[in-house]
């Protein structure tokens, strides 16, 4: 069974009188395991489609199974039980919340599921330090560079041990260097925590991390396949 | 479901962060919850001083006193002049049902001499009765009695003010004193009773046999005469029928034709002062209600501080949603953080109206009283207050759409 399976999936917004088409029937299936770019120009769809399959937003029609549940038919509450459960985000802005720590950023996603505290904060310091973030577990945001920053995003997504890392442009606002620090830290979960992860990204350096790129346009998929340089890519970074 | 010391404490942060902004929501409600205490303190205190002033002139009183006060028609009998007679006093006694005792009073101001010391005071004839009606109980010595009324026996006992100014230290149980020239020995002493509800001095007084005040102090315009007549009722649901009881003798007695004005007044006391106690309870919720208009406002105050936080953390709420935050978590975060203001805002107010009740005190000099009950009421409000304008805008943000939130700049 696919970890994420959309079925002619369209996202219809009206606008006044015209209606416009974000996605306009995508069938995308994601095993497990997989570590998929997701590219294309603003307005091509791709953001409407890390939405959807974050369950952020639900489509107009066409069915979408995330780990066999049928998404679509979910209300509001049961979607967010769905995200604290299954997925994990990484943004471009961070989104950690500002004056908290480190830690209790990372123990948010616990606070929503009944982790019990002692539980929480083991499991926090624990997805901290594979991160490499020991010794800053009580830094709020404003003391951590952009990439502590986002290496506490990536802590926060792990510590539910979510199946799906959804991450949306993570580099966007990071230096070339630190950019490569964290596509190997997600690089590194992919393949050791065989955690699957979506990403969206427009630079083509960043989506050769992946193992296979998704092009979108207009709302439709125009290409999908295999990226061949993969090991290759990594090896030289590395 | 709710995680409830997590969420207190997300609150008091966001609390802490806008200290200033957080302290003058507060003091919104703190004035509130103060005026309510304060208010209620200096109603609670009038009542409950009228209350002790009505126990203090005595239980279920009437008061009978001469001539006719209703203006309309042509006034009969004597007017104005005196036209209650002992009789009628031991008249009532006998033929009204509802009435439990009756006490006839002649009064007048005299002069009062011991050694070489004098004093002006209230002197009244009566029976022995006066003590049971008027509540009051002897410090010292003996009460006169019904013989010393029979015989007009020259005898009297003295309230406490007067023994101050007369006697200073010495035992006034024995000694002589002079009413008008005529001596009397005094058999007791009356215990202290302080203020009346008109502020007068009520131990200023000298009780003697009402006989005695008749034929050696004050003299009569007809046998017989006294100028009031105290009656007790059985209890106070007799009040009325002992009122309708004594007029309807009085009538009889001064042989009053149909359609004829009385020439007394009844005057039913008790009633009078819990007219005045009801008016003071009255006074009491205005108090109480005006100054739940200001915790009303405080209570906007903090709905209005509660959308602009909703408002400025729209990304946090966001994130929160991403994460796995449900409507319910969103709300109660708000919430809570609207309570904490108006709990914190209402211990402090609760501080402040206690203080503020003694100030009150003793500037102005009132009595005032806080309730363990106003406490509770103004805190209870307070909390209700923070919740019911923390929903709104709690509500606000749990409607708010994640992917336009986490994008809210």
């Amino acid at each position: 069974m696919a970890l994420i399976e959309t079925k002619d999936i369209s996202k219809i917004y009206e606008l006044g009188e015209s209606a416009v088409h974000a996605l306009d029937g995508v069938s995308v299936k994601i095993e497990q395991g997989e570590f998929v770019a997701i590219m294309g120009p603003s307005g091509s769809g791709k953001s409407t489609f890390m939405n959807v399959i974050g369950c952020l937003d639900t489509p107009t029609s066409g069915r979408y199974l995330l780990d066999g549940i049928d998404v679509g038919r979910l209300n509001r509450d049961d979607l967010a039980s769905i995200r604290n459960e299954k997925i994990g985000f990484v943004f471009q802005m961070f989104n950690l919340l500002p004056r908290t720590s480190a830690l209790e950023n990372v123990e948010l996603p616990m606070l929503y599921n009944n982790t019990p505290y002692s539980e929480r904060k083991r499991r926090a310091l624990a997805s901290l330090k594979i991160l490499g973030l020991e010794g800053r577990e009580h830094h709020h945001p404003s003391q951590l560079s952009g990439g502590q920053q986002q290496r506490v995003a990536m802590a926060r997504a792990l510590v539910n041990n979510a199946p799906l890392i959804l991450a949306d442009e993570p580099t966007g606002n990071l230096d070339t260097k630190t950019s490569i620090e964290i596509m190997e830290l997600l690089v590194r979960l992919n393949q050791e925590s065989h955690i699957t992860i979506v990403l969206v990204t427009h630079e083509p350096d960043i989506a050769a991390y992946s193992g296979r790129i998704i092009r979108f346009l207009d709302g439709r998929v125009i290409s999908d396949e295999r990226n061949e340089h993969d090991e290759e890519k990594i090896a030289l970074s590395g | 479901m709710i995680n409830i010391p997590s969420t207190l404490k997300i609150s008091l942060r966001a609390l802490r962060v806008n200290k200033m902004r957080s302290a003058l929501t507060m003091l919104g409600i703190i004035i509130g919850v103060g005026a309510v205490i304060a208010m209620l303190a200096v109603g609670t205190g009038a009542s409950e001083r009228i209350s002790q002033q009505i126990a203090s002139i005595g239980s279920n009183l009437i008061i009978i006193l001469p001539g006719s006060t209703t203006s309309g028609g042509v006034r009969m009998g004597f007017g104005a002049q005196p036209t209650l007679t002992k009789e009628d006093a031991d008249a009532i006694l006998k033929e009204c049902p509802a009435v439990q005792d009756v006490a006839p009073i002649l009064n007048g101001v005299a002069q009062i001499v011991y050694s070489n010391q004098n004093w002006s005071t209230g002197v009244f004839g009566t029976t022995p009765s006066i003590l049971n009606i008027r509540d009051w109980q002897l410090a010292a010595g003996r009460p006169f009695t019904e013989q010393d009324v029979r015989s007009a026996t020259k005898v009297c006992l003295l309230g406490q003010t007067v023994v101050e100014n007369l006697f200073g230290s010495i035992d006034p149980l024995g000694q002589v004193v002079r009413i008008k020239k005529v001596p009397f020995s005094v058999v007791g002493i009356l215990e202290r009773k302080g203020q009346s509800p008109q502020g007068q001095d009520q131990d200023d007084t000298i009780y003697i046999p009402v006989t005695t005040a008749q034929k050696k102090i004050f003299g009569t315009t007809f046998p017989g005469m006294v100028r009031t007549i105290m009656v007790k009722a059985k209890n106070t649901e007799d009040l009325d029928a002992a009122e309708k009881q004594i007029t309807e003798l009085l009538r009889q007695r001064h042989r009053i034709g149909p359609k004829k004005e009385n020439d007394f007044t009844v005057r039913n006391l008790t009633q009078i002062m819990q007219v005045a106690e009801q008016s003071t309870k009255v006074m009491t919720l205005l108090l109480g209600a005006i100054a739940s208009v200001s915790l009303l406002v405080g209570g906007i105050g903090i709905m209005n501080i509660m959308l602009v936080s909703v408002t400025e953390r729209t990304r946090e709420i966001g994130i929160r949603m991403a994460v796995g935050a449900k409507t319910w978590d969103i709300r109660l975060q708000f919430i809570i953080e609207a309570l904490t203001l108006s709990l914190i805002g209402g211990i402090a107010g609760i501080v402040a109206g206690i203080s503020g009740s003694k100030i009150i005190s003793a500037v102005a000099g009132w009595s005032t009283i806080v309730s363990i009950l106003s406490i509770f009421l103004a805190f209870g409000f307070s909390g209700l207050v923070g919740i019911f304008f923390g929903f709104y805008p709690a509500y606000k943000a749990s409607l708010l759409n994640p992917i336009d939130a986490l994008r809210y700049e």
